[in-house]
């Protein structure tokens, strides 16, 4: 298990999620089952109270809409420059690309990757897997992928930290995560337990 | 490319939380009726969260009378290449034939819906046989439990499609909520057990919602909304969401009703932004008051 997985201590204070669309609700109740205080930011005031941050799966159209129009997208940009951990699922991880070929609506641009949307193809094609993923232990995590997205290219200094299919679908860069699925849809809590700890890394 | 990216071989597709799981994504989001690629890319632009694929919206449908059934596949077709947001289409009440085609298409959900005209007097689509999500109107408690028992993995209220009279959609969330509340207010099994027997549905599915206080799957609204404050109210009142169909684009000027809705959707508490958004919208679509349409050409009381 990685060092700070599953020691309290060291996790994040108080976790924000971005509530504008999507599954927020799951990761708020995920977050409150750790113990941290959960916020739910829907203005960009908001982001100077939180000590992290999840976008959550949703649309990411609309929520980057949202994002933006609300003044959001700027203040987070500040925020993750003075190294607040942005993590961001599904959509979340459209969200904070650097690089999403043909969306059209500005987003986040915080993480040097290049995300390809729906790569998997529409709804029938979603899946769940089980996956390898070194830093939170030998147990395989099981993902649940839905219309989701694939990590088509990492910067440097970004790490990979899990593949499906020779497809990266989870990575990290600093304080920065991605993950192609939803760790908020099922009950391991490993993901939000590492998450959190990267603020205090 | 697509192509490249496949699935591991453990890869399980069509289960119970991807056909859920969507439906999560979908929440305190809008999904609009559209019937051109045109309309869906001005749905997509204001932020709508997925699209209806249709060739009519309800208030033509129940303008033109016959038959409602599926639209043409090559129209759902051009809409689902317009836009990148889910497309979602409808199936008559137990035409399992529509929705083999429809998931043969590759939609992202089906809607087996009262406003196109029912094929089966009997029996609703056995949903649980699909890969493919449905989402189904429910008026009551009862009616929801028997189609998520069915398979739906989604469930709207059903209001009157059609009429931009929010009245009915008031009445159908309400009853659901309030028949939510009853059933964790009940405690004793036996009572449970009756409720069971009343709603025709297993009793362990009445003991999940009892103890939840909330339907296993997301609920939203529909049948109705005409307003960003319309739209605000059925959130307030227990929707995680809202279809609108002819209410935007039987409106004066549907991309910034559009608009407008998606955002009052989003901030339901915040009175400031629905007075905000709703300033200067220019005409709402005209209505229909519920005296005015024969009880036989009512669409609410289709499926049971």
């Amino acid at each position: 298990m990685h060092p700070a997985v599953g020691d309290r201590r060291t996790l994040t204070a108080r976790a924000g999620v971005l509530g504008l669309q999507g599954d927020f609700a799951e990761h708020l109740a995920t977050l409150e089952r750790l113990g941290v205080e959960a916020v739910d930011v829907r203005r960009p005031d908001q982001l100077d109270e939180i000590d992290a941050l999840i976008i959550p799966g949703g649309e990411s159209t609309t929520i980057g809409k949202l994002a933006q129009q609300y003044g959001i997208v700027e203040k987070l940009r500040d925020r993750a420059a003075e190294g607040m951990p942005v993590w961001g699922t599904c959509a979340g991880a459209i969200f904070i690309a650097k690089d999403v070929p043909g969306h059209p609506h500005p987003l986040a641009s915080l993480m040097d990757i290049t995300v390809e949307r729906n790569a998997f193809g529409r709804q029938v094609d979603s899946f769940e897997a089980d996956l390898d993923v070194p830093v939170l232990g030998a147990d395989p995590f099981h993902a649940v992928f839905i219309r989701a997205p694939v990590i088509t290219r990492v910067g440097p200094g970004v790490e990979v930290l899990a593949r499906t299919g020779g497809s990266v679908v989870a990575a990290r860069q600093g304080r920065l995560l991605a993950t192609s699925f939803h760790p908020e849809l099922t009950h391991d809590e490993r993901f939000h337990r590492f998450f959190l700890s990267l603020g205090k890394s | 490319m697509a192509s490249q990216s496949t699935p591991d071989k453990n890869g399980s597709k069509g289960t119970w939380t991807l056909k859920t799981g969507l439906a999560q994504m979908l929440k305190g989001g809008v999904i609009m009726d559209v019937v051109t690629p045109e309309h869906a890319k001005i749905a997509e632009e204001a932020g709508a969260v997925a699209v209806m694929a249709l060739e009519r919206v309800p208030a033509d449908i129940r303008a033109a009378g016959g038959v409602a059934r599926m639209s043409d596949p090559d129209m759902i077709h051009r809409i689902m290449d317009a836009v990148t947001i889910p497309v979602m289409a409808k199936c008559r009440i137990g035409h399992f034939v529509e929705a083999q085609v429809l998931e043969a298409i590759g939609v992202d959900y089906i809607d087996e819906s009262e406003v196109l005209t029912p094929a089966d007097l009997k029996f609703h689509v056995d949903k649980h046989a699909f890969k493919v999500p449905f989402v189904c109107g429910a008026r009551e408690l009862g009616e929801a439990l028997r189609r998520i028992h069915e398979g739906a993995a989604m469930i709207r209220s059903k209001g009157e499609a059609g009429t931009g009279n929010i009245v009915e959609a008031v009445t159908h969330i309400r009853a659901i909520t309030d028949g939510i509340r009853e059933l964790s207010d009940l405690g004793l099994m036996a009572k449970l057990e009756a409720k069971a027997e009343e709603y025709r549905v297993p009793v362990e599915l009445i003991q999940q919602v009892a103890k939840d206080g909330k339907l296993p799957v997301v609920l939203f609204c529909a049948g109705g909304i005409a307003t960003p404050a319309d739209a605000a109210l059925m959130m307030q009142l227990g929707a995680e969401g809202n279809f609108v169909g002819s209410g935007i684009f039987k409106s004066a000027d549907p991309a910034r009703r559009a608009k407008a809705i998606v955002d009052a959707t989003t901030h339901f508490n915040d009175a400031k932004l629905v007075a905000e958004v709703s300033r200067g919208l220019g005409e709402a679509m005209r209505g229909l008051s519920l005296e005015s349409i024969p009880a036989a050409e009512r669409l609410a009381p289709r499926g049971w």
